[in-house]
């Protein structure tokens, strides 16, 4: 076993570029570990399949002994949120998956493509069920669960058909997504947090001073601070798991495979593969979220295939690791800085040269 | 599950679950699948990935509807005529599956010319008598054939069909008998092989779902021609030589008053497009929770033994030959009943079960009406019940109508609650929602409750009988804490407890108790008994001290021992079968090699129909068990359900009886007639055929009849049963009830759960944006629901997944949706959704009407104390619904004084 490293790619020097934006081919290694170290694991998350049965949710709270908690992150709290089934409400200190459950739905016109009797020219629709009137406005819809504002037009996979109106469910289980660029590893003062030989990015209970600069720093608003004890949390892909060879416990739990762990590049692979799949089905809307490495984080370690705008999702759409610019920041800083100097130093000599 | 037994000859899904991922196109009707059997629905996700199409037809739009590719919002309480409408469509267009109609269906059989159906008398099938609520079936059998084997004593059958006539043996229901082993007929059928004779079994069903046009459907479900057109066309694109439909059901289909129909219709239909018995077809019956198929198999029905043989009735069956008399000479393998039932006498009572004691068949307690479950509550209430067990159960939360639950269980002596936690059941009598109104004190109560810690699924071993009849052995992961025990730890010790004390006695009504076999092998510091010595009883012994491999090894003459008859084999060569675990990578696709299933191991049932009539598979793409001509026996992919060698052009010779009469195209083995019965000549109280009844409490006028309800509906009237009026305006508003994935039924495994309580963490009930504005609801608030039982409060979920339906004539029916779980105890806690429910029986089944009835509902929080009781009070007055006061602990004060036996 290599020596773990406990501080950002940046600081290694491993990194010739010393870049903290862009695609790293091999996020471990620029880490600090030996070649020989395992390949980069991670989680596939594809929405499209998943039936929000929570399973991640408890498996995860089960494994890592996490506390209850209400919507609003509160300790051994409870209560309903009136935000569809979604009583999780966010990703927090507590809770380390969270299952998002969006409604959307939207008034149709013309329900069906008509379908004949055979040898039938029957083309008609009959009577409309929703007729008119007060009841078939969704415009004059009393304030109610459906949360996604923006209502993209309906895949033929995935919007359901009623008779007036189509309905859509989006379930999605939202988890850190252990970035190629962990803005929360770079701000870590005292080295709680790690790249573990995995690629992962995991926080270390015993070292975490929390002082809290990492939960400012991730551009997701993953990890999170326990009111009672000051330090942080957030998922560690079950970094205990990983090393006697088990799954992460959430992966291991869901029944559908939404959640998929691997090695990254072979589930990048199975991502491309699936949207490929979609796209063929007609699911124009599919995506993919946190695949490309040339994004703000460098891509991700968890990654999402989406069926609608990630905002929808309450997923930011362009995240940029916040310390992306830090270099620049200490160029200007530093400019500044010798701008000062020589502000004052002229100062100085002007001062010198008018006392003469 | 008569629906099922009636129409194949056992009441288990035909199919298993890994075997829907060969399905073309999967409805799922009456069950939210993704919610409630999410480990099972991975399944259906790999028949999607695979390019299935996924329809779930359901009033909700749930978990299940959000990844299928067609979500139907049909209203509740239809899904006979929209299933009747899939039936004539299939009908009118010929596109049913003809091959496989006129060899394995009864189309072709004729039906008696007595037979009147309900196109023919508004509603009603013949025989129907009005002062009883119930049918004389007799008008409804074939066309009498040949008359081959009517039975060797003529003259007993006759007089057994009179007592069956007798309103207590109608009472203690034959509809549920048919777990293994479709119902009795006196003879096979006249039969028209061209199906043209307008009394064969094909013409009436013609004529009997005529009604059941498009547009009807479209009237009474409310749903558009369009939606209904698009289902049928996957449906029936998906059904023939090449490709298979699957129909998956669960409790929203048998919690119902005509709740066998509806299982009825659909069979009906997948007999007719030929989807039962081959890969990727059949009807997926999910069960409720674990082990519910093995507690009727091995029952705790009152009105079954087991393997599904009957429960022997006071005024029938005085000696074996009596009970067996039956099946005497029957064609189809309970033609061997005498045999099943002597091995399970000499498995209970061993060397004291002799043919000169009839095998000690006195030994078993005989019925003589009604104990079901709600009936039994009632008779409790009035004093006719002295003491009760509640093992795994929690009716006070479970049951319809908690308050009339709890009063029975108030007018006990004595309550064993074995549970894990300390559930509402058992602590009603302190903390009951009754005290409040002053119905029910502690001080005057007199049951006496004991409380005995359960051990968990993971603390004992034993076996599991899932969904799809496999028995999986469960092994013992962690010892229970503190007193905790398993379920056999206690009735072993209780047993033998109570063989000591009565161990002088000479009484002879003690000696059923002290010549049972009682010997079972203990184990560990607790004294265990060995589970696996039970399951080898089950199994079966013969002659040689060996365990029994098949039922068909099963005498009639003593020698051979069987607790079990369907369940024999799972001990086969002294081996645990049901504990095996070979991975599925290194078996075949039917998995014959994780655990046992019943019968014989047959994964799927029925599947000689996966062949031709010549043996030969319908089709490569679909071919499963086959005849094997050079082998001379039946081969594939699975134990073939038939008689290994029995060739395909078998012909039974005259005389033939058991299953030496079904022929080789008979794949129906456990049918008197080998074919699936798309007309039920026998097996149901309530018609051979289904017909759309709307529900008991329904807001909507039957459009189809001018019968509103099911006629033969099973009531418990009483103060503390009132019914709400069908299309009453006082309770306007149609409600189901339904499990959340994050929940366990009635609550006692999650609601002590912080990782499942903070999911859902409080009774809510889910309605449209619709009906919110129409009463003022609003999201995350409180709203109280009434019904003429009681009111209870919820917090509102209002969302655009529940809908109103708009019916033809312009009435718009309102869908309130109420999941169950909640009462007081644990850490999520609410009202209890079943206190608002009556309870109304499917006569079949005796099984609630859960899934429909109706109420009101209003902004706020409901009252408290004696006005809660004013307040539903002044409902049914409104509403012309008798008074609902009850006396001293739910007693009727005027009957109060009625009741025998428990002190009041």
């Amino acid at each position: 076993m290599t020596s773990i490293s406990s501080v950002s790619a940046a600081f290694t020097g491993r990194d010739r570029g010393n870049r903290l934006y862009g695609p790293v081919p091999d996020v471990t290694e620029q880490s600090g570990y030996a070649e020989e170290h395992p390949k980069r694991v991670g989680f596939f998350t594809d929405t499209s399949v998943c039936i929000g049965c929570k399973a991640c949710e408890v498996a995860c709270k089960e494994w890592n002994t996490l506390p209850m908690d209400d919507s609003h992150g509160v300790k051994d709290a409870l209560g309903l949120s009136g935000m569809s089934y979604d009583n999780t409400g966010q990703l927090g200190a507590n809770s380390w998956r969270h299952v998002a459950f969006i409604e959307q739905s939207r008034a149709v016109d013309l329900p069906m493509p008509t379908f004949g009797r055979p040898g039938d020219d029957r083309h008609d629709h009959g009577t409309s069920v929703a007729g008119s009137g007060d009841l078939n406005s969704t415009a004059t819809a009393q304030a109610s669960v459906l949360n996604a504002e923006a209502l993209t037009e309906f895949d033929p996979q995935t919007g359901q058909t009623g008779a007036d109106k189509q309905v859509r469910w989006l379930m999605s289980s939202d988890v850190c997504k252990h970035c190629t660029h962990a803005g929360c590893l770079d701000v870590c003062p005292t080295g709680a947090l790690f790249r573990t030989e995995f690629g992962t990015v995991v926080v270390q209970g015993d070292i975490c001073n929390g002082c809290g600069y990492c939960v400012a720093a991730c551009p997701y608003g993953v990890i999170d601070q326990r009111k009672d004890d000051g330090r942080v949390f957030k998922c560690t892909m079950c970094y205990d798991r990983l090393t006697d060879g088990l799954m992460p416990a959430c992966a291991t739990a869901c029944p559908t495979q939404s959640i998929q762990f691997g090695d990254l590049d072979e589930l990048q692979e199975r991502a491309d593969a699936r949207l490929a799949t979609l796209k063929a089905q007609g699911v124009e809307t599919a995506r993919l979220y946190g695949r490309d490495e040339d994004d703000g984080v460098g891509g991700d370690g968890a990654f999402f295939l989406l069926l609608d705008e990630p905002e929808v999702y309450g997923l930011p759409p362009d995240p940029i690791v916040t310390t992306r610019d830090l270099p620049a920041m200490w160029r200007a800083a530093g400019k500044a800085a010798l701008m000062m100097v020589g502000v004052a130093a002229t100062a100085i000599l002007g001062s010198r040269r008018g006392a003469r | 599950m008569p629906g099922l037994g009636a129409s194949f000859g056992r009441g288990g899904a035909t199919n298993y679950l890994e075997d829907l991922a060969n399905s073309d196109c999967i409805v799922i009707e009456g069950s939210n699948m993704a919610e409630c059997h999410p480990v099972g629905f991975q399944w259906v996700s790999e028949a999607k990935a695979r390019g299935a199409k996924i329809v779930h037809i359901d009033p909700r739009f749930t978990r299940t509807s959000a990844i299928a590719d067609l979500h139907v919002p049909l209203r509740m309480g239809t899904d006979i005529a929209f299933l009747g409408g899939l039936i004539k469509y299939v009908l009118d267009n010929e596109l049913y599956f003809k091959d496989y109609v006129v060899a394995y269906t009864n189309a072709a059989a004729l039906v008696s010319e007595d037979f009147v159906d309900t196109e023919d008398f508004d509603g009603l099938f013949s025989g129907f008598d009005p002062e009883k609520s119930q049918y004389d079936e007799t008008s409804w059998s074939y066309d009498p054939g040949e008359q081959d084997s009517a039975t060797e004593h003529p003259g007993e059958a006759a007089s057994q069909e009179d007592e069956e006539d007798s309103p207590e043996v109608q009472a203690s229901d034959r509809g549920q008998t048919h777990g293994s082993g479709g119902p009795t007929i006196p003879s096979k059928p006249h039969r028209d092989e061209t199906l043209q004779h307008p009394r064969t079994v094909f013409q009436v069903l013609k004529r009997h779902f005529a009604r059941y046009t498009p547009e009807m459907v479209s009237e009474v479900c409310g749903i558009e021609p369009e939606v209904f057109e698009q289902v049928a066309q996957w449906v029936t694109a998906n059904s023939n030589r090449d490709r298979t439909t699957a129909w998956v059901y669960s409790v929203g289909w048998t919690q119902h008053s005509v709740g066998a129909q509806y299982i009825r219709t659909c069979s009906i239909l997948q007999l007719l497009l030929g989807n039962i018995g081959r890969p990727g077809g059949g009807i997926m019956a999910l069960r409720g929770h674990a082990s519910i198929q093995g507690s009727t198999d091995v029952p705790t029905l009152f009105n079954l033994l087991p393997g599904y043989l009957p429960m022997p009735h006071a005024a029938q069956h005085s000696s074996l030959e009596e009970y067996v008399a039956d099946a005497a000479g029957k064609a189809g393998f309970w033609g061997n009943k005498r045999a099943y039932m002597t091995s399970l006498l000499k498995a209970w009572w061993g060397d004291a079960a002799t043919a000169e004691n009839d095998f000690a068949f006195d030994y078993i307690p005989k019925i003589n009406g009604d104990h079901s479950s709600y009936r039994t509550i009632a008779d409790m209430i009035e004093g006719k019940v002295s003491g009760y067990f509640l093992v795994g159960e929690n009716p006070s939360v479970g049951h319809p109508n908690g308050r009339m639950n709890r009063f029975g269980l108030a007018n006990l002596d004595w309550l064993v609650v074995r549970d894990l936690q300390m559930i509402e059941s058992a602590t009603f009598w302190q903390q009951g929602p009754e005290h409040e109104t002053g119905e029910l004190a502690p001080e005057t109560i007199g049951t006496e409750v004991f409380f005995m810690p359960a051990a968990t699924h993971v603390e004992k071993e034993g076996t599991f009988t899932q969904t799809q009849r496999v028995l999986q052995w469960r092994h013992k992961a962690v010892e229970p804490p503190n007193d905790a025990r398993s379920d056999l730890w206690f009735y072993y010790h209780l047993g033998r407890i109570l063989r000591e004390r009565l161990k002088d006695s000479t009484d002879p009504r003690d000696r059923p108790l002290l010549d049972l076999t009682w010997d079972y092998p203990v184990h560990g510091e607790t004294q265990d008994p060995d589970a696996a010595a039970v399951l080898r009883e089950i199994n079966g012994v013969g002659p040689d001290g060996r365990a029994l491999s098949s039922y068909l090894e099963m005498k009639d003459d003593g020698s051979t021992s069987g607790g079990c008859w369907i369940y024999c084999g799972v001990y086969a060569d002294e081996v645990n079968q049901a504990a095996r675990r070979k991975p599925a990578k290194e078996m075949g696709v039917a998995g014959s090699e994780w655990g046992w299933a019943w019968p014989l191991n047959r994964r799927m049932l029925y599947n000689r129909a996966s062949a031709d009539p010549e043996g030969r598979p319908w089709s490569e793409r679909k071919a499963y068990v086959w005849w094997d001509e050079e082998a001379g026996e039946w081969t594939g992919k699975d134990v073939p359900d038939f008689e290994k060698t029995k060739r395909p052009d078998y012909v039974p010779p005259e005389g033939a009886r058991a299953q030496d009469a079904l022929a080789g195209t008979d794949p129906f083995v456990m049918q008197g007639d080998g074919k699936g019965w798309l007309y039920a000549p026998a097996g149901l109280v309530d018609g051979p055929l289904p017909t759309h009844y709307e529900p008991v409490e329904s807001v909507v006028e039957n459009a189809l009849y001018s019968i509103q309800a099911n006629p033969t509906v099973e009531r418990i009237p009483g103060p503390w049963n009132r019914e709400n009026p069908s299309r009453s305006e006082v309770f306007p508003f149609q409600v189901t009830t339904y499990r959340l994935t994050e929940h366990h039924t009635a609550g006692g495994m999650s609601r002590t759960l912080p990782y499942l309580s903070e999911l859902q963490p409080e009774f809510f009930v889910e309605v449209s944006p619709e009906l919110a504005r129409l009463r003022g609801l609003s999201n995350g608030e409180y709203a109280t629901l009434v019904s003429s039982r009681t009111a209870i409060e919820a917090k509102v979920l209002v969302t655009e997944r529940m809908r109103p339906i708009r019916l033809r004539g312009g009435q718009v029916v309102h869908q309130i949706g109420m999941p169950y779980h909640w009462s007081y105890a644990g850490i999520s806690t609410g009202d209890s959704a079943n206190d608002l429910l009556g309870i109304a029986l499917d006569s079949n089944t005796h099984i609630q009407e859960d899934k429909v009835s109706t109420a009101d509902i209003v902004p706020g929080r409901r009252p408290r104390g004696p006005e809660l009781l004013e307040f539903v009070e002044s409902y049914r007055r409104r509403a012309g619904v008798e008074s609902g006061r009850v006396g001293v602990n739910g007693r009727d004060p005027v009957d109060a004084d009625a009741g025998e036996g428990s002190r009041l």
